[in-house]
């Protein structure tokens, strides 16, 4: 077990290099950079005595080098300016949109933007279970007609609206400010547990927005599964043994509808990080989506590569999670090579 | 006295269409430590009694009228009318398992692969008998060694897909025995087994019927296990019992026309070589549009037409990465030589995975081989199979058809019989729409089957008319070789002996040549003209099917032959003698039979066209043959 561990982590590394060339290439596909496009602006309006800076900074960023070499400096495999200075050495980068390193720009969202994946996930979660089964095991009742409408309901309306509409009613009712993660009279202040009880509390609405679509999927998702389980005949085995009714679903076919479950906690991380770009704008959440959609406007193109690997880490790290979890659940996949001997 | 006894037991489906009458009027009664067989075709209503006795009964079903009578022989507990129980009450779930136990038949699915058979055994005892969990863990071991698990303490943790089917059946019975219950249904336990693992898994329920004194109700199709297992029979017919009796009156003087008539359907060994089988319902073969316009054969009859030369094929099990790991390999096939001539047809028999589908699927090119060639005569003479290519892979691929094993993942359930038939027809460009409409036509003919079905999809058909489906989709090319991958195990009797009698008359009429593989001894030595017995990729007999079947020489042939049940009162197994017979391991068969690991497995001609596997005849100076 501990090899296959260690042998997945491993496997992460070339992954994550060719993804990370994959994007660099991906985000340097539209001509010139942003340091070049700013010259040109410039140019054209005449202005020449801050060109000279420019073109620096130019080769201060090695802009001019390149694609490979560009691409092996910022990961920190190839000697810049100032010698092995990337990814892997701990610089983020610089962002010229905002003229601040990347570190900066994005420190203060990815901790929240982590809060908010993870309250998400747990919320698909925690509302899809109980009514997946509940929806499966009492198969075209009223109850399961009820939630299938939901749930249709829930994956027709736009997340923005829905958002609007909840924080209005959060507001009216509990009082709560409209918008951001926290009071206004936390912004900037170090953490204490009245900060903490704010973001709390302006979580609840964002993790259901962007959580109702996934908790829809889900449910529809599990529901399917449960049912083909249901129907299996070590279903008919068990309850020849004269379990009940209730032990048997949870001892069996739940065991086996779950895995599907499992594997998606690292399809989830992407889609949910994408899917809130929108959401976080009309909210005005101080996650990463907002910043990366500026910066792949600007071509502000170290902010919005990081943005991106780092996402892409994120899921990583997700498949390995979920990979884990199936390999201590499903034997078949654990020992399926003793098996076949 | 009777441990159940079933009086007028009437059960009701309702569907859309209204009500379905699934068994109408049954009665009958198992006595204390007897075994009574319910004999019948799939759909006559048998498993439905059975799980009405075990009150499984799906939601659409109810008991219209009648009564199931459980009596404990024990005197522990009062009689119970299992009819009257709620089928999801605490009584109902107190008699599970408990004092009524279940045995299916699909040892592959009844298990849940995320358990331990441990786990799933002791389940039972935890639930009935009041134990702890170490002494359930405990009397789960005694159990697993009474149904002669080879290492109990070790299978305990043992997940099902690390088992063989075998093992998996005797955890299923080790599971319905732990509460030592008085009545014991066994649902077809063995028709999805090999006849060697068969035999002992019968041999295991008769064994531990007699330990626990227990009553088994036997649901089987197979007359060659009524006739080895039961004390009496019942036969049902559209949920109706047509005739009971004990098992000597049934087999001797069958009275009813249905009887008569399964026991009819049985291949045996006693047939003459030109005796037919009668099927209950016969297809009337109609080929004359079909041999009308048949491209002609330019291989004479007896002549070679498809050779095996030293072909050998590796499995990888396990592919290392590349960070390590080993490579496992499996010789699914080892050095085989094997000769199909034109017109006749070969029987492959073998257990599961001895490697006979591997075989039949070198030859159509659909797995490619380490080692030899297949080679293939078009006309031209023997050609390589391996190095034709467009045009000519084509034309192989026309003249070379497959029927397959189960009928019902076979076709496609999204088109319809008429796309289906037409399918090959359009790949490979033939006629004009008109003539391939004409074609399909045809060949639901020459199947027996309705013309006008064709519009209809594969869920409305039974599993004997779709495998008939199945002979039409692979006869529309006019093939001259067939390989026939088990084209009957998934059938009942009935139904096997009209599609047997359907390949043998097509074979006839349409100058066909078969390769056909099969596990069922006795249905090879109907159809076939010679045999070739394959164990663990090495070909080890191969002969005429009389020679062969009648004077089998090898100890593997033998030990097939010995666990072939047969409808016979007369012939039971040998029960004692099936420990002695496990023939399965090369290593250990006797000389001059004996083959070590790596070594070749050559043929020695023993008698005139009798081939055995015996690399220790060689050196004595026996005729060294090239398998012909």
């Amino acid at each position: 077990m501990l090899y296959y561990i260690v042998r997945r982590i491993l496997m992460m590394v070339p992954t994550l290099l060719v993804i990370s060339l994959l994007i660099f290439f991906i985000i340097e596909l539209p001509s010139g950079d942003y340091i070049s496009n700013q010259i040109a602006a410039l140019k054209s309006s005449g202005e020449s005595s801050s060109v000279a800076k420019l073109e620096f900074l130019r080769q201060e960023f090695s802009l001019d080098r390149p694609f490979m070499e560009r691409y092996l400096i910022w990961v920190g495999l190839w000697p810049g300016p100032h010698g092995f200075d990337g990814l892997i050495q701990g610089n983020w980068g610089w962002s010229f949109e905002f003229d601040k390193p990347v570190e900066q720009v994005i420190g203060p969202t990815l901790p929240l933007t982590v809060v908010l994946n993870f309250a998400t996930i747990l919320f698909v979660y925690v509302v899809s279970f109980p009514i997946g089964i509940f929806s499966a095991t009492r198969q075209y009742s009223w109850g399961d007609y009820g939630f299938t409408f939901l749930g249709y309901f829930g994956l027709a309306t736009p997340n923005f609206l829905l958002a609007l509409v909840l924080l209005y009613f959060f507001n009216r009712w509990f009082g709560l400010s409209v918008g951001g993660l926290m009071d206004p009279q936390y912004i900037d202040q170090p953490w204490s547990f009245d900060k903490a009880m704010s973001v709390l509390g302006h979580l609840i609405v964002p993790t259901i927005v962007i959580g109702t679509s996934g908790t829809a999927a889900m449910i529809r998702r599990l529901r399917a599964n449960l049912l083909d389980e249901l129907h299996k005949q070590y279903v008919t085995t068990g309850r020849a043994k004269g379990l009940k009714e209730n032990q048997l679903l949870v001892k069996y076919p739940l065991r086996m509808a779950i895995n599907p479950f499992i594997a998606d906690i690292g399809n989830l991380i992407p889609s949910l990080v994408s899917g809130s770009v929108i959401v976080s704008v009309v909210m005005s959440l101080p996650t990463v989506g907002p910043v990366l959609v500026a910066a792949l406007q600007s071509q502000d193109q170290f902010l919005s590569g990081f943005i991106l690997l780092f996402v892409a880490v994120l899921t990583l790290i997700g498949m390995l999670i979920s990979d884990l979890l199936l390999a201590v659940l499903d034997p078949r996949i654990r020992l399926g090579g003793r098996a076949s001997t | 006295m009777n441990v159940l006894s079933i009086e007028g037991l009437t059960v009701d489906f309702n569907t859309a269409e209204g009500k379905v009458r699934a068994v109408d009027d049954v009665s009958f009664v198992v006595p204390e430590n007897r075994t009574v067989a319910l004999v019948g075709e799939s759909g006559s209503g048998k498993t439905v009694i059975s799980q009405t006795i075990m009150g499984l009964l799906p939601q659409a079903a109810s008991i219209t009228s009648g009564k199931v009578i459980l009596a404990d022989p024990t005197g522990a507990e009062p009689p119970v009318d299992i009819a009257t129980l709620e089928r999801k009450g605490p009584q109902m779930r107190h008699l599970r398992g408990n004092r009524v136990a279940i045995i299916f038949q699909e040892p592959m699915t009844s298990l849940s692969p995320l358990h331990t058979i441990g786990d799933q055994i002791g389940e039972a005892a935890l639930l009935h008998r009041n134990v702890s969990r170490s002494e359930a863990r405990e009397l789960t071991k005694t159990m697993l060694s009474l149904v002669q698990f080879p290492d109990p303490e070790r299978a305990l943790d043992t997940y099902p897909f690390e088992l063989s089917g075998g093992l998996r059946q005797r955890a299923m019975i080790a599971m319905a025995m732990i509460c030592r219950p008085a009545l014991l249904i066994a649902d077809e336990p063995t028709t999805a087994l090999d006849v060697t693992i068969q035999a002992e898994i019968l041999k295991l329920i008769r064994e531990v019927q007699a330990e626990l004194s227990m009553s088994v109700l036997m649901i089987t199709h197979d007359f060659g296990v009524v006739a080895n297992m039961a004390d009496e029979i019942a036969v049902i017919y559209h949920g109706r019992i047509m005739e009971k009796g004990t098992a000597q009156q049934l087999f001797s003087d069958p009275k009813h026309d249905y009887l008569k008539a399964l026991l009819n359907a049985v291949p045996s060994f006693q047939m003459d070589r030109e005796e037919r089988l009668v099927p209950i319902r016969p297809i009337e073969v109609r080929s004359e549009d079909l041999t009308a316009n048949r491209p002609h054969c330019d291989v004479k009859p007896g002549e070679p037409l498809v050779e095996m030369r030293d072909v050998t094929k590796q499995f990888t099990l396990r592919k290392g990465s590349f960070l390590g790991g080993k490579v496992k390999t499996m010789t699914a096939l080892d050095s085989i030589n094997l000769t199909i001539r034109r017109g006749e047809c070969l029987g492959l028999v073998g257990e599961s995975g001895s490697g006979k589908t591997t075989a039949a699927k070198a030859i159509l090119r659909a797995i490619s081989i380490e080692g030899g060639s297949v080679l293939y005569n078009r006309g031209k003479g023997l050609e390589d199979i391996s190095k034709l290519k467009g045009a000519e892979l084509m034309d192989y691929r026309r003249r070379v058809q497959l029927i397959f094993q189960d009928p019902f993942s076979s076709l496609n359930p999204r088109m319809t019989i008429n796309d289906t038939l037409m399918e090959p027809l359009e790949v490979h460009g033939i006629g004009t729409p008109q003539e391939r409409a004409e074609r399909a036509r045809n060949l639901m003919k020459l199947v027996g089957l309705d013309p006008r079905f064709l519009r209809r999809y594969p869920h409305s058909f039974s599993g004997g008319q779709r495998q008939r489906i199945g002979i039409a989709r692979a006869l529309a090319l006019n093939p001259e070789f067939l390989l026939c991958d088990e084209p009957t195990s998934a059938l009942d009797v009935s139904v096997q002996a009209q599609i047997l009698n359907l390949l043998q008359d097509l074979k006839r009429d349409l100058n066909l040549t078969y390769l056909f593989v099969s596990h069922n001894l006795a249905v090879v030595d109907y159809v076939a003209d010679r045999i070739a017995v394959m164990c663990r990729g090495r070909l080890v007999e191969m002969g005429e099917t009389r020679n062969v079947v009648g004077n089998p020489l090898h100890p593997y042939t033998k030990a097939l032959l010995s666990a072939v049940p047969e409808p016979d009162l007369s012939a039971p197994l040998d029960f004692a003698a099936l420990d002695a017979n496990r023939a399965s391991e090369p290593q250990s068969w006797p000389e001059p039979f004996r083959l070590t690991d790596g070594q070749e497995p050559l043929l020695v001609e023993m008698e005139p066209d009798h081939f055995v596997c015996a690399p220790g005849l060689k050196n004595a100076g026996a005729l060294e043959g090239t398998a012909a």
